[in-house]
């Protein structure tokens, strides 16, 4: 297995300057996610306008995989609506548990970068993390998440 | 019962000597992603040389019935097996008396008995149990569920940022309400070792029981529990070479006599009415139901396995090889050592610039570099150094010089990936 599938230079760039990095207060939505396994925090802010996603963004710390994770997400997300990014949020899982091979990754754009961590079984939960937050935020969950 | 011999290596303790140790451990021989295996995490389990493989299927191939049970020759083998693993036990911490070592789980299992049949007894609302910052998960959660039960106050010793507990503090606390001090012999996190003897006599001179939980010390230095006069000392096979699900509570006799029985079941009983039962005598009273006999049976051949090479031999081993990993490491730029008592067992705990310990992980296991990431089951170190986690190279007996060469090089190698 070659590292570079994993640590792809986009993953890297992303873990070293984090999108969206910061947070929104007052936020519409937030939830708080932890990954007792790695000691991973985050907390995820959402903005809703019109049903729509109108700022997101995302603050903590974490390992690079959840970090560059968390960063294209709030990427691939600014403008979508709540339904689009549930069904996004199904696709990554999709990718990043290697459930439905017939996906063709590149239709998640960026978050493709994310596919190799399929490989790597103990770091699907360091890739998801922000993903399982999120859906907490929007669901406007009051209780902290966990992986485990 | 005739077992492969222990190694019996030249005594200079040198690379040539260690090579040949690590010889002895079938799984060392391997490739992981294509790189002949380094394996530093014996902290958390280490591997079984063949002595204790063959020993543990010599039994299951020719001994195994159950113990302290049937008439026949095989019931009667194993329980010889069994029953020897235990004064093999004695001896390797030169407890006074066999019925003193009572077999467990581990050293959870062990640390869970203290606290429940213990505490029963001697634990009520309000009395204080004393338990130290830099305690592993296993011997902060069993007395954190008695509190619940009792009402009872845990006080914790702090510690400095070297990773060292506070004395002072501790004699501090220790008063008319303390009834049991709880304390890790070897950090596990942080590598330390705590002065045990000198805490140890401080509650001895107030009557207070002490139990050291010494899963890091075991495998690692000699330990005599009648030198260090703790009441209990708990530890596990699989730290020492032996095999998982098995671990040893040494109890000083005139204290476990007073122990209520933990669980009940077969082999606790002399004799069981619906009205009233006589229970065992020790160790007996205390290990309810059949027993893991093939794990205590390759317990007993990982101390011939220990004993073969000398403890001595091994403290002074392992400590050559901290200070050489130590040096090494620090060469590194941005790694920083946790945990820099001025007593250390073989544990180097370190984080290094912005790399999570999660990645670094990944990275040195790429490089068949097996290292621990994590909390390491001490939250409450992580806490303490306000880290979400380490990373942590831990030393064995089959450790060599060549392996931190390849720990520094992953880490080298970690910078170039992360960017």
């Amino acid at each position: 297995m070659d590292l570079k599938d994993l640590y792809q230079d986009i993953i890297v760039d992303h873990n070293k300057s984090p999108r969206n990095f910061r947070v929104i207060s007052p936020a519409d939505l937030e939830a708080q996610g932890y990954n007792p396994l790695c000691g991973d925090k985050l907390a995820v802010f959402v903005n809703i306008r019109d049903g729509h996603i109108d700022d997101l963004a995302f603050q903590g710390s974490g390992c690079a995989i959840s970090v560059a994770s968390a960063s294209l997400m709030t990427e691939a997300l600014k403008g979508k609506s709540e339904a689009q990014a549930r069904e996004l949020y199904e696709q990554v899982h999709a990718m990043l548990t290697g459930a439905d091979t017939d996906q063709d990754p590149l239709e998640l754009g960026k978050l493709a970068a994310l596919a190799g961590v399929r490989d790597y079984p103990s770091r699907v939960k360091c890739a998801s993390l922000c993903w399982h937050t999120l859906i907490a935020a929007l669901d406007k969950q009051a209780v902290p998440v966990t992986t485990e | 019962m005739t077992l492969s011999p222990n190694p019996q290596p030249s005594v200079n303790q040198g690379e040539a000597w260690a090579e040949a140790i690590r010889g002895e451990f079938p799984i060392l021989d391997q490739q992981v992603h294509g790189k002949p295996l380094v394996f530093l995490d014996s902290a958390a389990s280490s591997q079984r040389p063949r002595s204790v493989i063959d020993a543990v299927t010599w039994y299951e191939e020719h001994d195994h019935a159950n113990v302290h049970r049937g008439v026949h020759t095989l019931s009667q083998r194993a329980t010889d097996a069994f029953e020897g693993a235990r004064e093999k036990v004695r001896n390797f911490i030169n407890a006074e008396s066999a019925s003193e070592i009572v077999f467990v789980s581990g050293t959870t299992g062990g640390i869970n008995l203290v606290a429940s049949s213990f505490g029963q007894k001697f634990i009520a609302q309000g009395d204080e149990i004393i338990i130290s910052h830099m305690e592993h998960h296993a011997n902060i959660v069993p007395w954190q569920l008695l509190r619940e039960r009792t009402g009872a106050v845990l006080r914790v010793i702090p510690m400095n940022q070297a990773g060292e507990l506070d004395y002072q503090a501790y004699l501090d606390m220790l008063g008319p309400r303390t009834r049991i001090v709880a304390l890790s012999h070897v950090s596990n996190a942080l590598g330390t070792i705590n002065p045990v003897k000198q805490y140890v006599a401080a509650a001895k001179n107030m009557g207070i029981p002490v139990l050291l939980d010494g899963a890091q010390a075991v495998p690692h230095m000699p330990v005599d529990v009648r030198e260090l006069e703790c009441d209990f000392y708990v530890f596990s096979s699989h730290k020492m070479y032996g095999p998982t699900g098995v671990g040893v509570l040494y109890g000083r006799q005139q204290l476990l006599d007073q122990l209520p029985p933990y669980q009940g079941g077969g082999d606790m009983i002399l004799a069981v009415s619906f009205d009233k039962n006589v229970y065992n005598e020790l160790p007996y009273r205390l290990e309810a139901g059949t027993p893991n006999i093939s794990g205590v049976v390759g317990l007993g051949a990982a101390i011939d396995f220990l004993q073969g090479i000398g403890m001595p031999a091994i403290e002074k081993r392992e400590q050559d090889l901290l200070a050489y990993a130590t040096t090494a490491l620090l060469d590194i730029p941005e790694l920083r050592i946790i945990g820099t008592a001025a007593h250390k067992a073989g544990v180097l705990s370190f984080v290094m610039g912005r790399a999570h310990p999660h990645d670094i992980g990944t990275i040195l296991d790429n490089q068949g570099v097996a290292v621990r990431t994590g909390h390491h089951c001490a939250m409450p170190v992580m806490d303490f150094f306000k880290l979400p986690a380490t990373a942590r190279a831990s030393l064995g007996v089959y450790n060599t010089r060549a392996d931190i060469d390849r720990l520094v090089e992953g880490l080298q190698h970690v910078r170039e990936v992360l960017g």
